[in-house]
């Protein structure tokens, strides 16, 4: 049996994305997870990308419907796929609504984009719900925020803070410390906040980001993924095991055992090779 | 294989680790690499490159059969073709330049004159388009992207000009190879370090449609993570997997 490897930041399209090629992204982020021996993604979609209502500010319609398209590759994929519920904290009573059905058919966690900065008391019916369901959050970061960002009402690690100490109970995930801006920030943002874990994900892979973010929140807080770039998360996969920060037990850590422990999945461990056995001594 | 996207030198606005001639030796061997093309990333934000490249030389001249320097050259500083003859006398493959960082235009005629002088001497000129993410400069960082335009008035600049370009995501290649005549496309070559593999598949895209020949390897280590470039070629769709890359080596010909 493989060491276990879960995808805590994947995302697949479905066919309101509006893009012709939609199947065939959702088949490379399979075949690719083959290849990488991901055992399972963890995966959300944020409405329709973009194509009738902005990605990072989704219609409550987009969202339902993107939640039922990753409802539908759960049942097909089973173990494979998970999914995260992706919801608007500006729309309070279809988010409440929307987190307890998909939970009810699966859904192991909450995605929350940009549609609101997150220190906002408006996220707070989610973070209670949240606590009360234990499911973690997963939220979407810019690493770094020194100013507004078109398209998206943007959150950084030290707004995610103010979050996570208001909602102790919850786990909160900052997503791809590699995808945009400066994740020496954000590390000294979370390193004292111990509700908050840290994905790996995004297309950055500066030579220091792993080091850096072992050395300031550990293994214990670190969670692999890879978002839209699946090249950039085998690279960080094959750069952990030369950080010279982790041992084989870390890295076992940063590969699954954190993402099973913070999405609560069942997740059979290899077993150790057996020594082998000795043979009886003679006379006894 | 060869690594023609490496440096060696501190960046002016973050810590990098190690980023010394042995350690880049160890991680060539690590990564089954041959050897590497080197640059001296300090150079990129001297206002003189010529004693930086100096220490390139110096510096690499324990680790010659693994490493190759690649100096940099500003074309409009005085007697820059003093700089080339010491490039050539030192045995370097290609000439790095930085035009963004030099605030040179897309079009400024001494990027040229600089390309044709390379060609002359059988010298790859390696640009490169960014050296981070753009949403992560530090805010003294100002110089922005390469742009385009700026390859595509190098790569017309004569028919002996070879053009390496680093550090380049996919609209930016499609933009750049397609805005030149096929003659042209012939001189201007890729690392895909900054190429997005799947789900988008960018680099099988660009594989199918202008030809993994037009790639080298590169990696820009060590700003960047060495595994990212072998990981992008392990994920390849299997029909692509077998791609040729072009030899650096061999882009003038022979």
């Amino acid at each position: 049996m493989k060491e276990p490897l879960i995808d805590a930041h994947a995302h697949f399209l479905w066919e309101g994305c509006g893009r012709a090629d939609w199947k065939d992204v959702n088949a490379a982020r399979i075949r690719a997870g083959e290849r990488m021996g991901i055992s399972c993604h963890v995966s959300s979609i944020l409405g329709t990308f973009g194509f009738t209502s902005p990605t990072y500010f989704p219609s409550p319609e987009d969202l339902t419907a993107g939640n039922d398209a990753m409802l539908a590759l759960c049942r097909k994929y089973g173990s494979l796929v998970r999914m995260l519920v992706a919801v608007n904290p500006n729309h309070t009573t279809h988010a409440r609504k929307e987190i307890q059905r998909c939970v009810e058919k699966g859904a192991v966690g909450i995605k929350l984009a940009a549609s609101r900065r997150c220190d906002d008391p408006l996220l707070d019916p989610i973070c209670k719900l949240a606590a009360s369901l234990g499911l973690p959050i997963l939220h979407h970061i810019w690493q770094h925020r020194r100013r507004e960002w078109p398209n998206q009402e943007i959150s950084d690690g030290a707004d995610l803070a103010v979050l996570a100490e208001r909602h102790p109970k919850v786990t909160f995930i900052l997503a791809h410390i590699g995808g945009g801006g400066d994740y020496q920030h954000s590390y000294a943002a979370i390193r004292d906040v111990p509700n908050i874990v840290a994905d790996t994900s995004g297309s950055g892979v500066d030579r220091s980001m792993l080091d850096e973010a072992v050395a300031a929140i550990g293994n214990q807080r670190l969670l692999w993924g890879s978002d839209i770039t699946m090249e950039t998360g085998l690279a960080k996969l094959r750069a952990l095991e030369h950080t010279g920060l982790s041992n084989a037990e870390d890295l076992k850590d940063i590969r699954w055992r954190n993402a099973a422990r913070v999405f609560g999945l069942k997740v059979a461990e290899p077993k150790k090779p057996r020594a082998e056995s000795r043979k009886p001594r003679a006379g006894r | 294989m060869i690594d023609v996207n490496a440096l060696i030198g501190t960046y002016p606005f973050r810590y990098v680790p190690h980023p010394s001639p042995d350690v880049l030796v160890r991680v060539l061997e690590r990564e089954n690499l041959d050897s590497a093309w080197v640059g001296h990333l300090p150079s990129a934000f001297y206002r003189d490159p010529t004693p930086g490249n100096t220490v390139l030389y110096t510096a690499l001249a324990l680790h010659a059969d693994k490493l190759r320097p690649v100096p940099t050259i500003r074309p409009d500083w005085p007697h820059w073709e003093r700089s080339l003859e010491a490039a050539v006398a030192a045995g370097a493959p290609a000439v790095r330049a930085y035009p963004a960082q030099w605030q040179l235009g897309p079009d400024d005629q001494r990027m040229k004159a600089l390309a044709l002088a390379c060609g002359e001497q059988k010298l790859a000129l390696m640009l490169t388009v960014r050296f981070e993410d753009l949403r992560q400069r530090h805010p003294l960082d100002v110089a922005g992207d390469l742009q385009p335009s700026a390859v595509r008035a190098v790569a017309r600049a004569g028919a002996d000009v070879r053009i390496i370009v680093t550090a380049a995501g996919k609209e930016f290649i499609e933009e750049v190879h397609w805005g030149l005549t096929p003659a042209e496309q012939q001189r201007v070559f890729w690392d895909f370090s900054w190429v997005w593999g799947p789900p988008e598949d960018h680099l099988a895209k660009l594989f199918r449609t202008i030809g993994s020949s037009r790639f080298v390897y590169g990696t820009q280590w060590p700003l960047r993570l060495a595994q990212n470039s072998a990981a992008n070629i392990d994920l390849l769709p299997k029909e692509l997997a077998r791609a040729r890359l072009a030899d650096p080596t061999k882009i003038f010909g022979g």
